[in-house]
């Protein structure tokens, strides 16, 4: 699949028990742009990015229909083997969620885990990705400390950093800022206008002035459909939907 | 009622969800509450002094046990009596060889149920999704906490003693004192697993770790001080039980140490058991055994009081 698609939901219906979460969604994710999800709560938009790299695995009683591809590959399929999966499509989580070790170990837990075990290899890509994430000027001198002492912006970009380090090619936000302050959260879109650049990115976000900075594209989900996906100037300037509209003039949500 | 306009406040009041004050209709008449007055006070009163009997009657029961036991041990109780054997038809001497057959029951029986408990509590936390076989099995396993311990001492004379033919041994009771500790064992440490945050799980997984990397680097190290917790806590428990070794490893005396997993062996509950209703010179033995109950509860304590220390430690760390 080319024409610059990276990944794909065709016809996606998935069911939380008997309860549907998500009907017939159909969306494509572009290389190297920052697709953004919006909508109210209980919309479907996380469980939706969470089937993007087989979170919902883990939640018991779920079912899927329809496909989900990654780079026209069905990843889903009984074949696919779910954990590269998740070391293709990085994920970055609503709390910051650091492992209770130090930052060096952080970071250097993703790596081991893929087979890296040349130390001098480990250290360069430690440092490597914590400067990508734009924390390593504070964090150089104190590596070893624990990750919990720091702040939370600084460790949501610990979590980025950790997720850099194995080289992903998708890395999905989900409500990456929704627990920081202003401040941390700029420093957190400003990132992601960087990563862009090299990766492709799917982001979750409940503040559609984040939605219309950082994102190229815009689908906008209510009650489980996706009732509207374009480019995001489109989306916030002229919507088709009267939904969308009601929505990003604010009128409910 | 008139509100002064301000810049903060331009005669709506954002505490009544936009309404102005102007607009709530005037209260008439009396309020509907009753006089808050002697009743409130006096059921408060009359409940915190009921609470507070409560406890109290309870730590009078604790004192007075450890006071008894201390009268009556408290002489005994030197660095001979624990260092020595029993001597003169057990009315003199020391408590050696129970300790140390405790010791040994007490060791046996952590390296039978860690593994094991530990692994079924993995299994049941961490890989089976939530269905009726797996309920069954936890509602299993709950009861067979509540089998009583001499039920558990017979089942280990059929199978252990007679059916393995491992005899009356340190194996034996090592065993059956295992089988009574592992449901403690896999409860406590499913709990600790389940406080184990599911974000670090996820964080993980999300990483491309496979669930058994996932569990054995992250979930584990997490969990370890609970289990630890529960862990001691079993060695308490194990250490105090007589009812599980009485068929399956305990002697009333032994000549010698034991040299193999296959020894009777002399432990200190059974030793207490054996001197209150056995033998030939109650008054001195009766004195042995209360210094022999002074140890053991000792013991306990102390084994209760690492556990505390533990988690509070483990709380201080994760606070």
């Amino acid at each position: 699949m080319d024409n610059g698609i990276r990944m794909r939901a065709e016809g996606v219906n998935f069911y939380y028990g008997s309860r549907p979460a998500l009907k017939d969604v159909s969306l494509d994710i572009h290389r190297s742009q920052v697709t953004s999800i919006i909508g109210p709560s209980g919309c479907g938009k996380s469980t939706f990015i969470r089937l993007l790299n087989r979170m919902n695995d883990l939640v018991p009683k779920s079912r899927l229909e329809g496909r989900i591809l990654l780079d026209g590959e069905d990843i889903h399929a009984p074949e696919t083997d779910v954990v590269e999966i998740r070391r293709r499509v990085g994920m970055v989580f609503q709390k910051p969620n650091p492992f209770p070790k130090s930052i060096y170990e952080n970071i250097k837990y993703g790596l081991e885990i893929n087979g890296l075990r040349d130390k001098s290899l480990i250290e360069q890509r430690v440092v490597e990705s914590l400067k990508k994430a734009a924390l390593w000027d504070e964090v150089k001198g104190r590596l070893y400390e624990s990750a919990l002492r720091l702040s939370g912006g600084q460790q949501q970009r610990l979590c980025i950093a950790r997720c850099l380090a194995v080289e992903p090619e998708v890395i999905l936000f989900d409500e990456p800022c929704a627990s920081l302050d202003p401040i941390s959260t700029s420093r957190i879109e400003e990132l992601l206008m960087e990563l862009k650049r090299d990766y492709t990115i799917v982001i979750v976000t409940h503040n559609m002035q984040q939605a219309a900075r950082v994102s190229g594209n815009t689908a906008f989900f209510l009650l489980g459909e996706m009732v509207e996906f374009g480019r995001t100037q489109d989306i916030f300037t002229k919507p088709r939907d009267p939904r969308t509209e009601a929505y990003i003039t604010g009128r409910f949500g | 009622m008139k509100r002064v306009k301000t810049a903060l406040n331009d005669g709506h009041d954002l505490f009544n969800g936009g309404y102005s004050v102007r607009e709530v209709p005037p209260r008439s008449g009396a309020s509907p509450f009753s006089k808050a007055g002697w009743n409130k006070q006096a059921a408060q009163k009359a409940g915190f002094f009921l609470l507070f009997m409560c406890i109290f009657l309870t730590l009078l029961f604790l004192g007075s046990i450890v006071y008894f036991i201390f009268a009556g041990g408290g002489k005994v109780l030197t660095w001979g009596f624990l260092t020595q054997w029993p001597r003169n038809a057990m009315t003199e001497g020391g408590i050696f060889p129970a300790l140390l057959g405790t010791f040994y029951l007490t060791l046996g029986a952590i390296i039978a149920a860690l593994p094991l408990g530990l692994a079924c509590a993995v299994y049941l936390c961490e890989y089976t999704p939530g269905n009726f076989a797996l309920n069954a099995i936890r509602i299993g396993i709950n009861n067979l906490a509540g089998v009583p311990s001499v039920v558990f001492g017979l089942f280990g004379l059929a199978v252990f003693v007679k059916f393995f033919g491992f005899g009356v041994s340190v194996l034996s009771g090592s065993l059956t004192l295992g089988i009574l500790i592992l449901p403690g064992i896999i409860s406590a440490s499913q709990e600790a697993l389940i406080a184990v945050p599911n974000s670090l799980r996820e964080a993980s997984l999300a990483l491309g770790a496979t669930r058994w990397q996932t569990i054995k680097k992250i979930v584990l190290p997490q969990a370890l001080p609970g289990i630890l917790t529960g862990v001691i806590l079993s060695v308490g428990r194990a250490a105090g039980e007589t009812a599980p070794i009485l068929f399956t490893a305990a002697a009333f005396y032994t000549r010698k140490y034991p040299d193999s997993p296959f020894s009777e062996v002399m432990a200190l509950p059974y030793h207490i058991y054996a001197l209150m209703t056995e033998g030939t010179h109650p008054r001195q033995q009766t004195a042995i055994a209360y210094g022999s109950a002074l140890v053991l509860l000792i013991l306990v304590l102390f084994i209760s009081g690492a556990a505390v220390f533990i988690r509070q430690r483990q709380r201080s760390i994760n606070g």
